[in-house]
C-alpha cells in the first residue's frame, strides 16, 4: 500500500498549491459579492483578460506575466471603478440590481469572452518563463515551480488584501459598508466612493489572478466559465466575505478536486465545486466562517 | 381565454402555410431556431420577467431535454442487448418513441431538475438561485461528458428519418411540434400573467418580503415557476438531437442558449408575454441574418452588446418604450 499513500501526500499538496491559487482568484469575488452584494459573475472574464494581456506582453516583449499584471493592476482598477459607476446609476440607483444587474454583468461576461476569441482564436494560450519547466523534489513531494510560484504570489496577495481591509480607514469602511450603509453615512463618509474604490480593488486582485492563471494553465477565452462555480463556491463556502473562511475554502477545495482528479481522472473535477457549492447551500448556507 | 387561443393556433397555422409556399427546405431550418427561441425565451421569462429571478442555466435545462432523447434513442436502438429477450418484444412495440412522447419526457426530467435546484436554493437570497443554474450547466455537461452511454465527450448520432407521412420532409414535421410547442407556451404564459398565480410572482418580484408577510406563499409559487420554466425549456429541447442529427456536448449546453433566452426576454420586456415573443423575432432574424451574411461569433458579440445596452438605456425593453411613447401621446 505504499504507493497510493505518496500518490494520496502529492494529490493533498498539489491540492494545497492549487487552492492557494483559488483564494487569490475568489479574494475579489469575496469583496464585491460577499462584502458590496454585487453579484459579479463577469469576474472571471477580468481575471482571463488579465491572463491575454499577459500572454501579449510575454510573447511580444518577453516581460514576465506577474510583472505586467502588477503594472496593469491600476489600470484594471479605474476599469472596476468605471463599471461600479454604471452599474450603480443604472441598477443600484433604481433598485434593479437583482434581475437587470445580474443580466448586465452576464453580457459583461459574454462579450468580454467572444472579444477575446475574435482576438486570439480558440487556441490555448501559454506563456514561457523560467519557473515554468523545473520542480523542487522534497523527499518523494514533487514541487512544481509553475504551482509554487503562483501559490506564494497568491498568498502575499492575500495577506496584503487582508491587511488593506483589517488595517486601513477604507478597508474597514469597507466592511462597514456591508454591514450598515445608512450608519456609515451619518459618518460622513460616502458609501458610494467606497464602494467603488473596493470593487476597483476586485477587478485588479482580478488581473493579478489572470498572470498567476496563466503561468499554472494554458488559458483559451471560455475558462472563465469554469471559474464561475468554483469562485463561488468558495465565497460561500467561505462564509460570504470572511477572507480567512475565503482562504480555509478554497484550500478545502483545491483539495477535494486535486484528490478527485488524481483517483478518478481529471475531467470529474469540474463537477467537485458544484457539488460542495449545492451541499453548502443546502446544509450551511453561512459557510465555515459565516458571521 | 378560448378567443386567445383560437387566434394564436390560427396564426401558428397560417405561419405554417406560408413557410410551405415557396418551397424552400431551409426556411423550416431557420424557422426551427427561431420558433425553438419563442419556447426557450418564453419559458426564461416565467421565472425571470415574472417572478424576478434570474436563470443562467437555460443551456442545462434543453440540453437535459435533449439527452433524455439522446438516451431513450441509444436505449431504442440497443434493445436487444439491453433488455431480457422475453420481454423485447413488447419494447419493440413502443421503441422508437414518437417525437411527442419525447417532448413530454423531456419536459419532466427537465422540470424535476428545475424543481430540485429551486428547493435546494430558492429559500436562500436570489443570487444563490442565479449561482446555481449557471454551475448546473458545468456540472450536467461533466456529467454527459463522462457519460459513454449517450456518446461523451465525441457526441451521438440520432438518425432523423427523411420523410413524415402526409408532411413531406421530416423538418417540417419538427417544425410544426416546435410551432405547437411555442403556442402552447405562449398561452401559457399569458393565463399566468392574468391568473392569481401571476399575481403572486408579480407580488415577488416588486417585493418578496412584503408578499410573504401578506401571505403569499412565495417559496411553493416560486417553485411552480422554476418547475414550469424548466419543463418548457427540456421540452424545447426534447427534439433538437432530431433536428440537429448529431448532438455533441458543446452544442447541447452552449453558451448562447443561456445568452439569448436571457436576451432575447430583456430586449423585447419583461412583463408582458409579448415581450419575449417580439425580442425573439427580432434577435433571431438578426442572428440568422448575421450568421450567414458575417459569422457566427460577430453575431454572438451583437447579443450581448444588445444585452448590456438594452438593461442600462431601457430596462423596460422594447415594449415598456412602446407603452411609454403610447402614453406620452395620450397626454398630449
Amino acid at each position: 500500500m505504499d504507493f497510493p499513500f505518496e500518490l494520496l501526500i502529492n494529490a493533498v499538496v498539489a491540492g494545497l498549491l492549487l487552492g492557494a491559487f483559488y483564494a487569490a482568484v475568489t479574494a475579489g469575488i469575496s469583496i464585491s459579492f460577499g462584502m458590496l452584494d454585487i453579484v459579479n459573475i463577469g469576474h472571471p472574464a477580468f481575471i482571463i483578460l488579465g491572463s491575454y494581456i499577459a500572454y501579449y506582453f510575454n510573447i511580444n516583449y518577453h516581460i514576465d506575466p506577474i510583472v505586467t499584471c502588477l503594472i496593469l493592476s491600476p489600470i484594471f482598477y479605474f476599469l472596476g471603478t468605471a463599471i461600479y459607476q454604471v452599474y450603480y446609476l443604472s441598477f443600484e440607483k433604481r433598485g434593479q440590481q437583482s434581475l437587470r444587474g445580474l443580466a448586465f454583468f452576464f453580457g459583461v461576461l459574454f462579450v468580454t469572452e467572444v472579444l477575446l476569441l475574435l482576438a486570439f482564436g480558440v487556441d490555448y494560450r501559454y506563456v514561457a518563463t523560467s519557473y515554468i519547466g523545473p520542480s523542487i523534489h522534497v523527499g518523494f513531494v514533487d514541487l512544481p515551480l509553475r504551482m509554487l510560484v503562483p501559490c506564494i504570489g497568491s498568498l502575499i496577495l492575500f495577506g496584503g488584501l487582508q491587511l488593506f481591509i483589517s488595517h486601513t480607514f477604507t478597508g474597514r469602511a469597507v466592511l462597514a459598508v456591508s454591514q450598515d450603509q445608512l450608519a456609515l453615512q451619518l459618518m460622513a463618509v460616502d458609501p458610494i466612493r467606497i464602494k467603488r474604490i473596493a470593487f476597483g480593488v476586485s477587478i485588479a486582485v482580478a488581473a493579478m489572478a489572470g498572470a498567476f492563471l496563466i503561468i499554472i494553465q494554458p488559458v483559451e477565452p471560455s475558462v472563465g466559465r469554469e471559474y464561475i462555480g468554483r469562485v463561488f463556491a468558495i465565497c460561500v463556502l467561505g462564509g460570504m466575505g470572511s477572507m480567512p473562511g475565503t482562504l480555509i475554502a478554497a484550500l478545502l477545495l483545491g483539495v477535494i478536486e486535486s484528490i478527485t482528479a488524481t483517483f478518478y481522472g481529471p475531467s470529474w473535477a469540474p463537477a467537485v465545486s458544484f457539488g460542495v457549492l449545492l451541499l453548502t447551500l443546502a446544509f450551511r448556507p453561512s459557510g465555515i466562517l459565516g458571521r | 381565454m378560448p378567443l386567445f387561443i383560437l387566434a394564436s393556433i390560427v396564426v401558428a397555422i397560417v405561419i405554417f402555410i406560408l413557410m410551405r409556399l415557396p418551397g424552400i427546405e431551409y426556411l423550416f431550418v431557420a424557422g426551427y431556431t427561431i420558433v425553438q427561441y419563442i419556447v426557450l425565451s418564453t419559458a426564461w421569462n416565467i421565472l425571470g420577467g415574472y417572478c424576478g429571478y434570474v436563470n443562467f442555466g437555460s443551456a442545462a435545462f434543453f440540453a437535459l431535454g435533449a439527452y433524455s432523447t439522446v438516451t431513450l434513442a441509444t436505449f431504442g436502438l440497443q434493445l436487444d442487448e439491453l433488455v431480457p429477450e422475453s420481454m423485447a418484444p413488447y419494447f419493440h412495440l413502443i421503441f422508437p418513441l414518437p417525437i411527442p412522447v419525447l417532448i413530454v419526457i423531456g419536459g419532466i426530467v427537465s422540470g424535476i431538475v428545475g424543481f430540485g435546484t429551486g428547493y435546494l436554493t430558492l429559500r436562500l437570497r436570489g443570487a444563490f438561485f442565479a449561482i446555481a443554474t449557471l454551475a448546473l450547466s458545468v456540472v450536467l455537461a461533466t456529467l454527459v461528458v463522462n457519460w459513454d452511454f449517450v456518446g461523451g465527450s465525441g457526441g451521438a448520432y440520432v438518425v432523423r428519418p427523411g420523410k413524415f407521412p402526409g408532411l413531406g420532409s421530416y423538418m417540417q414535421y419538427l417544425f410544426l411540434l416546435m410551432l405547437g410547442l411555442a403556442v402552447l407556451s405562449v398561452v401559457l404564459a399569458r393565463w399566468i400573467e392574468r391568473s392569481r398565480l401571476g399575481y403572486g410572482f408579480a407580488a415577488i418580484r416588486d417585493d418578496e418580503l412584503a408578499a410573504e408577510a401578506s401571505g403569499v406563499p412565495t417559496l411553493r409559487l416560486k417553485l411552480i415557476a422554476t418547475t414550469l420554466s424548466g419543463a418548457l425549456m427540456g421540452m424545447a429541447g426534447a427534439p433538437f438531437p432530431y433536428y440537429i442529427g448529431y448532438l455533441a456536448p458543446a452544442s447541447a449546453f452552449g453558451l448562447e442558449y443561456a445568452v439569448n433566452s436571457i436576451a432575447m426576454p430583456l430586449i423585447g420586456g419583461t412583463t408582458n408575454w409579448i415581450g419575449p415573443v417580439i425580442g425573439t423575432i427580432l434577435l433571431g432574424t438578426l442572428q440568422q441574418v448575421t450568421t450567414v451574411t458575417i459569422s457566427s461569433a460577430v453575431n454572438v458579440l451583437l447579443v450581448g452588446v444588445l444585452l448590456i445596452a438594452f438593461v442600462i438605456i431601457a430596462p423596460n425593453g422594447i415594449v415598456g418604450l412602446v407603452q411609454e411613447r403610447l402614453r406620452a401621446r395620450r397626454q398630449k
